[in-house]
């Protein structure tokens, strides 16, 4: 298991996800010996996952069964232990194309926060790319290092624990991308544009507020940056479920010719539509709440020197 | 200039036969490089010619004759040097005679081969209302003119980004309508990354395909499956990858999926119609009793030429016999490592048949422009089992302008972008196939059913 190479069989070391169903999931590390307990029972780590496929189902000590899934970094996200607030899927999948990451691409991200979008960006990169992450707590940049090492990805990424508004990325000219998800990302701007490739590449800021977002374009077209563009995307998930709408009764239909076809081949008056006083449709209706912001997103290309 | 250059752009620059992405303001246009083609773009045409050795991301102008000219970037000028402007516009009246200068004198201010900004200084001159606009409207003017009057070319290096904006905007049909903000769901929620095996089905000019493989980076291989005759691939060659690249793409046609999981793939099968061919050919020639010797030469050309294209069919068919071979062998394995789907068919039956060729714990993502068929797969997908974690979602996407006391969010935004229906395959359960409506319930009850009939069990 690695979260940049797919493995067939769950082995000692690895991290696994654990479904319990229904949205719920459990990260775990695989140790012979370990014990994991579940609202289904506990889940032995050496009989129960050490050998086994990803991807099968566990029954667990009560009879339940979860399935012990393969991680990547889309399960990661919904999963992590949260050090800061994260992005999610959504916005990472935006910040992944807009930036053209691909393998081999040389990124820079702060703040590297709990690691959600470092995954991912770890992820694209692979096997040829390095990322070049900052971040200013000591506490959080020697977590992510731990997390990228138990991940098996530790070769792909430099984290460096400095302030980059004032200390800068630690890299010149070799980037294809920044990403920014700080306080006050016009402060990193000259960095970003230092760090960058002489031929150019791409930037993308995040930020929840509008005024964050003012003065990031302004300082990004102070600093020569094109194409600078602000979005915002929002997911909506929809809910598969069965309703039934109930058909009005507006009374037997009076000397109209099927209403009396119908009574006769029905062959009650006093009820006319039995069995058929609702229709039933399947349909995918939104939820009665979602998340409605999570930040506005900002792309320039920083052109050729 | 060359020589100020060093960092790696030995690739960094143009050269004949490259597939480019030609940018004026924000339309792309994707093209290849060749010699003396003349390329219409934004109803202007030129050749590409004198782009060749320059490197990517350069501007040019285009000047008559249609050839390209570097265009040397000054600093921005400033096109107004008096700050002069209006408050309010309640003594701007439209009369239709502000702008001093007549159609007949735009156009021959083009003919003697003015310069975008000129034209635009010359506009503004001229415009008698021009110093009571508003700075706003007077900066509002200057783009607009700007836009219409000055004409450079960027030609860039081709992208998911660039292509899926560019189809998007100028071919929305042939791509099924798929927006980039959900191609860019697509491939995250596939968890595409390089060394993976992908399936992918499409009906997106091959943009879905070229997005796919410039993620993977060619590490691994991505298997099309294809409609009819043949892949379409168009969109995944305008991203002009690497040959190396091409090594990790396969093709298989979707009408043998049947045989091939049915085990009755006959990879042997002779191409019918190149018989056929063959027999009507040597037909007439038997007929003919000609002896003239000029004739007879001719002949004797024609058959030699008949055998060369006979083997040179051959020589295909055992290539296109061995592609096959190579394609069934991966998808044989069972084990793919996840399967993207985008296509104008319904994506039940596809999604129901290819998923078989998945490993267990992989994601899968089905693109559909419409929901319902979506709602249908969901269903089916619940029926039947063997995937957990789905979701149908859609994204919403906005766009901002954003200037000094003018922020607000773009007047036009596109109404939708298609839908998505993700997931993760699991194990395929033994016991699903007997039992198949209880293990659909929610773990909780049936933990608890459990408990019943085990209590009832006892107590009997």
């Amino acid at each position: 298991m690695s979260f940049v190479e797919y493995s067939e069989i769950i082995q000692e070391g690895d991290v696994v996800i654990i479904f319990l169903g229904h949205e719920s999931m459990m990260p775990i590390k695989v140790q012979s010996g370990a014990q994991t307990q579940t609202r289904y029972g506990v889940i032995r780590h050496s009989s129960d996952l050490i050998g086994q496929r990803f991807g099968s189902k566990v029954t667990c000590s009560k009879g339940g069964w979860v399935y012990v899934l393969h991680p990547t970094p889309e399960l990661w996200t919904v999963n992590l232990p949260h050090r800061t607030q994260i992005l999610y899927t959504t916005d990472i999948a935006n910040i992944t194309l807009m930036l053209e990451l691909k393998p081999g691409s040389v990124v820079c991200e702060s703040g590297t926060g709990s690691g959600s979008l470092s995954h991912s960006i770890l992820r694209t990169i692979a096997p040829t790319g390095h990322l070049h992450t900052v971040e200013f707590h000591a506490q959080r940049a020697e977590k992510a290092m731990q997390e990228f090492k138990e991940h098996k990805v530790s070769h792909l990424v430099t984290v460096r624990n400095q302030d980059v508004c004032k200390d800068g990325f630690g890299i010149t000219a070799i980037a294809d991308a920044v990403f920014l998800d700080i306080p006050s990302p016009w402060e990193a701007i000259t960095h970003a544009k230092s760090a960058m490739k002489r031929k150019g590449g791409r930037l993308c800021s995040f930020s929840p507020c509008i005024e964050q977002v003012q003065r990031t374009c302004e300082a990004l077209l102070d600093h020569g940056f094109e194409e600078i563009c602000t979005l915002e995307v929002l997911l909506r998930v929809h809910d598969v479920r069965t309703v039934s709408l109930p058909l009005p009764d507006f009374g037997p239909e009076e000397g109209s010719a099927d209403s009396s076809q119908m009574a006769s081949d029905v062959g009650q008056e006093e009820v006319p539509n039995t069995g058929n006083t609702s229709v039933i449709c399947r349909t995918a209706t939104p939820p009665r709440e979602m998340a409605g912001h999570t930040g506005y997103l900002t792309f320039a290309t920083k052109p050729r020197d | 200039m060359a020589e100020c250059v060093n960092d790696s752009d030995a690739e960094g620059r143009i050269s004949y036969g490259d597939h480019v992405v030609l940018k004026r303001g924000d339309v792309f246009k994707s093209v290849q490089v060749e010699n003396k083609k003349k390329v219409i773009f934004e109803k202007q045409w030129f050749f590409l010619d004198n782009a060749v050795g320059q490197l990517y991301g350069t501007r040019f102008e285009i000047e008559a004759g249609g050839s390209l000219k570097l265009k040397i970037t000054i600093l921005f000028s400033p096109v107004t040097d008096s700050k002069e402007a209006g408050q309010d516009n309640r003594h701007i009246v439209d009369d239709g005679r502000s702008q001093k200068l007549s159609r007949d004198d735009i156009e021959t201010l083009k003919e003697q081969g003015l310069k975008g900004q000129e034209i635009v200084q010359q506009l503004i001159d001229n415009s008698t209302t021009f110093k009571d606009k508003t700075e706003f409207a007077q900066e509002k003017y200057i783009k607009k003119k700007k836009k219409k009057y000055e004409s450079d070319i960027t030609i860039l290096k081709p992208s998911t980004r660039l292509l899926a904006m560019m189809y998007h905007d100028r071919e929305p049909g042939k791509i099924c309508h798929l927006r980039y903000d959900t191609l860019a769901q697509i491939l995250t929620l596939g968890n595409i990354h390089a060394g993976s095996k992908i399936i992918v089905f499409e009906t997106c000019a091959g943009l879905v395909l070229g997005s796919v493989m410039e993620r993977m980076g060619g590490y691994g291989s991505v298997i099309q499956m294809y409609p009819g005759g043949g892949p379409t691939r168009a969109g995944m060659e305008s991203f002009g990858f690497p040959s190396h690249f091409h090594e990790t793409l396969h093709e298989f046609p979707l009408c043998k999926v049947n045989a091939l999981l049915a085990g009755t793939l006959d990879l042997s099968e002779k191409d019918e119609t190149s018989g056929v061919s063959e027999e009507k050919n040597s037909e007439p020639q038997s007929m003919e009793v000609s002896v003239d010797p000029q004739e007879e030469m001719r002949r004797a050309e024609r058959e030699r030429l008949r055998e060369q294209r006979a083997q040179e069919k051959k020589v295909k068919m055992e290539e296109k016999r061995k592609k096959l071979a190579s394609a069934a062998a991966l998808l044989e394995g069972r084990n793919a490592d996840g399967l993207v789907i985008a296509s104008r068919f319904h994506p039940c039956p596809v999604l129901m048949g290819l998923l078989k060729f998945v490993a267990p714990s992989r994601p899968f993502v089905v693109y559909c422009q419409y929901r319902e068929p979506l709602i249908e797969c969901y269903t089916k997908l619940r029926e039947q089992g063997g995937a957990i974690s789905l979701r149908l979602t859609d994204s919403w996407l906005r766009h901002y302008q954003v200037l000094p006391n003018r922020t607000h969010p773009v007047l036009l935004m596109s109404g939708g972008g298609g839908y998505l229906l993700s997931g993760t395959t699991v194990a395929a359960d033994a016991a699903k196939a007997r039992n198949q409506h209880k293990s659909e319930e929610p773990v909780a009850k049936r933990l608890k059913l459990e408990k019943i009939s085990s209590s009832c069990d006892s107590s009997a």
